[in-house]
């Protein structure tokens, strides 16, 4: 899939983020939909199949980004998910995104860490849209 | 109702069946406990089959008799403890000497009931130990709370403070390298987001000290006479650069002097907090109107704004750490999500309470009580 055809939905509630990510992966080529809460973007996601999405874990709650995740997958099984934490790796928090039970209904293809290059971040995204 | 598992090990028929039909119907409760519990008796003729349902049902009380056919009731309690279980034992034994008594205790065991016994001896002691184990188990879920708390603090704290720094960077990248154009006008937008990052981290830092004080108790506090009207003219003054640039008008009513024995440092923490917030959360060309009064020995010191105001909802997580009231109206506005709680802590250690009244859209009102003369701290 080309980027131009690929249409990516940033859920962010940090506005800051929400508009470097839009502003960086529209150079990018894509097209994308932004959403500043877990709300919003399910009101978005009743009418709209993103191809791809990216999601803030923490929102309105700490886990928003999970809940999102679930419904989103829920309702297109095969739209890949990167969720986005800014949770650091270095406070040894993890949310226990590995175990057994989380990763049942989690079901989120990705984690990245929210500092993550945008390179990277792009490289993610296309490996992860030629798998589904 | 808890129900706690007792093995008996006893190689007389007598004794185990006596000691289940004691403790069939008895049940501990304290009006300081949350539950009351019950006994499910296990029994077990000898060393050998007591291990087996050790290992099988993981008892919470263990009565156990020294002579026993096989094995003899201190290796089963040698076993208990090479297997680290935390089981409660009681010796029960017609043989009881000195040297056993040490030998058992030394190996764990917490009680001796010498055969014969009576049904109220049995009670008693096993009333005891299950006051104990009820306050073995209250400690730990304790520990455990508060270990949890300060999990999610850091937890929350480390998603604060990178927030603001990936936003700062993200947009030094895109001044560098241009790519927003050629033109500084076009940059105005982004330079603004980031000061106000850097304003909002700033505020982070000072809150977390604020909170790590409070909470530590550790500081010295310098309890003074204290003119609250001072200090809240004081509040009023620090803000008015924000306020004037919003055409948000401030009346403080009465000038007279209100006294109270307390740290000025902890009343400027309180009144700054509440008089920014009603100047951050209200509409530009709002209203801010602050009364103090004193009645009945209490002082209060009423906040009322103009401003988006708040749902029952999210008034009821107000005062929580690091919760900030997200939605469409506060999108653009910055904070700790430290200070009320902060507010609150001060408050209570003043024996002191704050209250809010909120309607969406038109305004919300803090009222903070405090006792002229601190009742506890």
């Amino acid at each position: 899939m080309k980027p131009g055809n690929t249409t990516i939905l940033i859920v962010d509630d940090d506005m800051d983020y929400l508009f470097q990510a839009r502003l960086k992966l529209e150079q990018f080529g894509f097209k994308t939909i932004t959403a500043d809460s877990q709300r919003e973007a399910e009101l978005i996601l009743e009418k709209n199949r993103p191809d791809i999405a990216i999601l803030d874990l923490m929102m309105e709650n700490e886990d928003s980004g999970f809940i999102l995740s679930y419904k989103l997958k829920k309702k297109y099984p095969d739209v890949p998910v990167i969720i986005l934490t800014a949770v650091a790796a270095e406070t040894g928090i993890t949310f226990d995104i590995l175990d057994e039970n989380n990763r049942k209904w989690i079901k989120a293809d990705l984690f990245l860490e929210k500092g993550v290059r945008y390179d990277v971040l792009k490289t993610e995204i296309e490996r992860l849209l030629q798998k589904s | 109702m808890s129900t706690l598992k007792i093995l008996v090990i006893d190689d007389e028929p007598g004794i185990r069946s006596g000691i289940s039909r004691i403790l069939r119907n008895f049940r501990v409760d304290y009006p300081f406990m949350e539950e009351a519990f019950d006994f499910e008796v296990f029994e077990a003729s000898t060393g050998e089959a007591g291990i087996g349902i050790i290992e099988n049902n993981k008892p919470d009380i263990l009565l156990l008799d020294n002579k026993l056919p096989g094995i003899q009731g201190i290796e089963v309690l040698e076993y208990i403890r090479k297997k680290q279980y935390d089981f409660t034992v009681v010796m029960i034994t017609s043989y009881a000497s000195l040297e056993l008594a040490v030998k058992a205790t030394s190996d764990g065991a917490s009680d001796f009931i010498p055969k014969p016994f009576t049904p109220q001896e049995l009670r008693s002691s096993i009333e005891n130990i299950t006051k104990k184990i009820f306050l073995k188990k209250m400690t730990a879920t304790l520990k455990e709370t508060d270990k949890q708390v300060r999990f999610q603090f850091l937890s929350v704290l480390s998603h604060e403070l990178k927030a603001p720094l990936n936003a700062i960077e993200g947009y030094l990248k895109i001044a560098r390298d241009h790519q927003l154009g050629d033109k500084i006008e076009d940059y105005h937008a982004i330079f603004d987001r980031s000061v106000e990052r850097i304003h909002g981290m700033r505020t982070l830092i000072l809150d977390l000290l604020d909170i790590t004080r409070v909470e530590s108790g550790k500081t010295q506090q310098n309890i003074v006479d204290t003119d609250l009207v001072k200090a809240m003219q004081k509040a009023v003054a620090a803000i008015q650069p924000s306020s004037a640039e919003r055409e948000i008008r401030i009346n403080l009513h009465g000038s007279d002097p209100i006294w109270m024995k307390a740290d000025i440092n902890e009343i400027d923490i309180i009144f700054n907090n509440l008089v920014s917030n009603a100047v951050k959360y209200n509409k530009d060309k709002g209203l801010v109107d602050i009364h103090i009064e004193e009645n009945d020995g209490m002082t209060k010191i009423r906040v009322e704004d103009t401003g988006i105001g708040m749902t029952e909802g999210e008034m009821a997580k107000l005062f929580q750490d690091f919760v900030r009231i997200k939605n469409e109206k506060t999108k653009y506005i910055t904070g700790s999500g430290l200070g009320l709680s902060i507010v609150k802590k001060l408050v209570e250690n003043y024996g002191g309470t704050i209250d809010v009244t909120s309607i969406p859209d038109k305004g919300s009102t803090f009222i903070v009580s405090l006792p002229k003369e601190r009742s506890c701290s």
